[in-house]
């Protein structure tokens, strides 16, 4: 078990006019669960191959515990891999997949069984063991692949999106798996994934990359809570936080022609881009006037997408409240979002609690 | 499922008598006298001197030096066969596997080089190779028969093919479990080629069994004998006034065409299972 030290690494491919990495700084505590999440091509793969020893590092430094790993050899950076399509040697039964790290290391062989006995049993694996991958379903490949991974006892996992290859269904039982699986190894953990859903849950922290730079990193909340940039803000969370062009003028927020009072002095001034959640806005009698333009029925809540002044707003209702096509909106003035129009980046409100009503025009 | 109709099995039954037949006549022929067969053609029903004749074929020593029989012949034309085979799936795996999985200059230059080889079969570079054989002291021994045809652009295009079609996954996740190269390809690429090495094995038998120029060129020795050059010899006997002896003839042919068939049969159940067992 060691921490991962990345420091200031970029990566530009040969041949490739722009870097897929640049100039990251990240330390993954011992036993932390980190996930890297981000659209595609972002970058993510490359980051965690970087590590892995699979792809070279062109600027910086990658430490796992004291030692610089930069120029080692993938098998000797004590880290085991998960990847996408497994990767399980199709001619090896289940145990000798398991087995065949151990056994070029010149584990002893008792050993060696003991601690494929052991995963088996962790991953539920044990009718298996003489199969082979080809008779395997998904899911039980994929636990086979974490088997190998976990049979070596490395100081780090590293995942690249081992669950997109399964159905949904598959997907969220196998999550949790994993999940309490490296709660109960406490090994270091560095996860790739696209989905946001799978991203929040299984973090201990969250990386959100960007075209090949650090958005935010934070805890999955705080990254929900307080989204550093619109990027961000788009990216996590379902549905994504709505994005409005706004206007500040002193404790005021014009959208359109509709002004919200916000009763205190807002972050910045002038042209901004404001964010609200879906939850964050609610029915009211007055309010700002939104006009709805379809309806998704998710069950449990009922996704209303519409228009704000011709800017287009989802918002999460109730199922049972009766649909109308006009409604108006009100938003508790904490749960606003401010980010500069220009950068993107998150505008701080100063340090004052007041529950805005907003007030119709 | 279609309903199969009687015309299918009739053009079903036609296609494999077409295939079959001259192989039944060629074995029925081999049994009878050469006297009968000069005077009645072609056989179609089993004759009396069968036993006989293959005797004779396998055992009795023939040729200018009367050191050459049957047996013999058969040995030769099986190293032949073997070494062909053999050593270019030895030569071609080894060339494909640097090729795929060894970041070296010019890699594909050097594929395309080997690759335009195929425009140059033996048959048009049959005087340099001989000299450069001969130059070296290798006429009339099995290393100068199977040397020269080993490198195969055949073969070493085939491997490249199917290495490239193993995911790179494969090779990472062997690098992370602390394979090498060689221990990668012992444990990993050649029980996954069981099924190409079945194929190209085939093949190549097939190739170096049927091998007739070369080695009539390449050996004067007739303890070098193939048996395609024994079939031959036998039939020129011709331009005397005497009978040839057609029915030794058919016996080495039927002779020279089991081997092939063992081989086809036997690799082709490794070769289905192969790809029936390979995944996906
Ligand atoms: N071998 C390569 N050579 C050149 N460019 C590459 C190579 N591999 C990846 N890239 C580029 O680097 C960028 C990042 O790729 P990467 O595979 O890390 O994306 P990713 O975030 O993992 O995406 P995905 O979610 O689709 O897997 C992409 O723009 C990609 O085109
Ligand atoms: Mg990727």
């Amino acid at each position: 078990m060691a921490a991962i030290t990345i420091t200031n690494v970029s990566k530009t491919y040969p041949g490739a006019a722009a870097p897929s990495i640049s100039d990251i700084n990240l330390t993954i505590q011992d036993g932390e669960f980190i996930v890297l999440v981000g659209p595609s091509g972002c970058g993510k793969s490359t980051l965690l191959r970087m590590v892995a020893g699979l792809e070279e590092i062109t600027v910086g430094e990658v430490k796992i515990g004291d030692r610089v790993v930069n120029n080692v050899d993938p098998a000797d950076r004590d880290i085991a891999m998960v990847f996408q399509n497994y990767a399980l040697y199709p001619h090896m039964s289940v145990r000798e997949n398991m087995a065949y790290g151990l056994k070029n290391r010149k584990t002893p062989k008792a050993e060696i069984e003991a601690r494929v006995a052991e995963a088996a049993r962790m991953l539920e694996l044990g009718p298996y063991l003489d199969r082979k991958p080809r008779a395997l379903s998904g899911g039980q490949r994929q636990r086979v692949a974490m088997g190998r991974a976990v049979v070596r006892q490395p100081a780090a996992f590293l995942f690249d999106e081992p669950l997109s290859n399964l159905d949904a269904k598959l997907r969220v039982s196998m999550r949790g798996e994993i999940r309490r699986l490296q709660k109960r190894l406490a090994t270091t953990s560095l996860y790739v994934t696209h989905d946001q859903l799978e991203a929040m849950t299984l973090a201990d922290r969250l990386v959100v990359l960007n075209a090949g730079r650090i958005e935010q990193v934070g805890a999955p909340l705080e990254i929900y809570h307080r989204p550093a940039t619109t990027f961000v803000a788009s990216f996590i969370g379902a549905p994504a936080m709505n994005l409005l062009d706004a206007e500040v003028d002193g404790s005021r927020l014009r959208i359109g022609s509709h002004v919200i009072d916000a009763r205190r002095n807002m972050a910045g001034q002038g042209a901004i881009t404001l964010g609200i959640r879906a939850e964050d806005l609610h029915p009211s009698a007055t309010g700002l006037p939104f006009k709805v333009d379809f309806v998704e029925e998710l069950g449990a809540q009922r996704l209303v997408h519409g228009l704000i002044d011709g800017q287009a707003l989802v918002l999460i209702l109730d199922p049972h409240l009766p649909l109308q096509d006009e409604l108006r909106l009100s938003v508790n003035s904490d749960k606003l979002h401010l980010f500069d129009i220009l950068s993107g980046r998150r505008l701080e409100h100063p340090q004052t609690a007041a529950n805005g009503i907003p007030v119709p025009a | 499922m279609n309903r199969i109709r009687p015309l299918d099995h009739l053009i079903l039954i036609l296609g494999t008598l077409f295939m079959v037949m001259p192989v039944v006549v060629a074995i029925m022929t081999s049994t009878h006298t050469a006297v009968e067969i000069h005077t009645g053609g072609l056989q179609i029903l089993p004759g009396n001197d069968g036993y006989d004749t293959y005797q004779t074929v396998l055992t009795r020593q023939g040729g200018f030096t009367g050191q050459v029989t049957g047996a013999r012949m058969v040995m030769n034309s099986l190293i032949l066969g073997l070494g062909f085979a053999i050593g270019k799936i030895v030569l071609s795996m080894a060339a494909a596997y640097a090729l795929v999985y060894f970041r070296f200059r010019f890699a594909t230059l050097m594929f395309w080089v080997i690759f335009t080889t195929l425009l140059l079969p033996l048959e048009v570079r049959i005087m340099p190779s001989y000299q450069v054989m001969s130059q070296l002291g290798l006429l009339n021994s099995y290393t100068g028969l199977i040397l020269p045809l080993l490198a195969s652009a055949t073969g070493t295009f085939y491997f490249r093919q199917f290495f490239k079609s193993i995911p790179d996954e494969l090779l990472e996740a062997a690098r992370i479990d602390g394979a090498g190269p060689v221990k990668f390809f012992i444990d990993v690429i050649l029980p996954l080629s069981k099924t190409m090495m079945a194929a190209i094995f085939i093949i190549m038998f097939v190739y170096g069994w049927n091998q007739y120029l070369w080695p009539m060129l390449m050996t004067t020795d007739e303890r070098f004998f193939t048996l395609m050059r024994g079939i031959k010899q036998i039939l020129q006997v011709w331009v005397g006034s005497q009978i040839p002896d057609y029915n030794e003839a058919f016996a080495l042919a039927v002779l020279a065409l089991l081997p092939p068939v063992l081989v086809v049969v036997v690799f082709q159940r490794w070769f289905i299972k192969g790809l029936t067992e390979s995944d996906k």
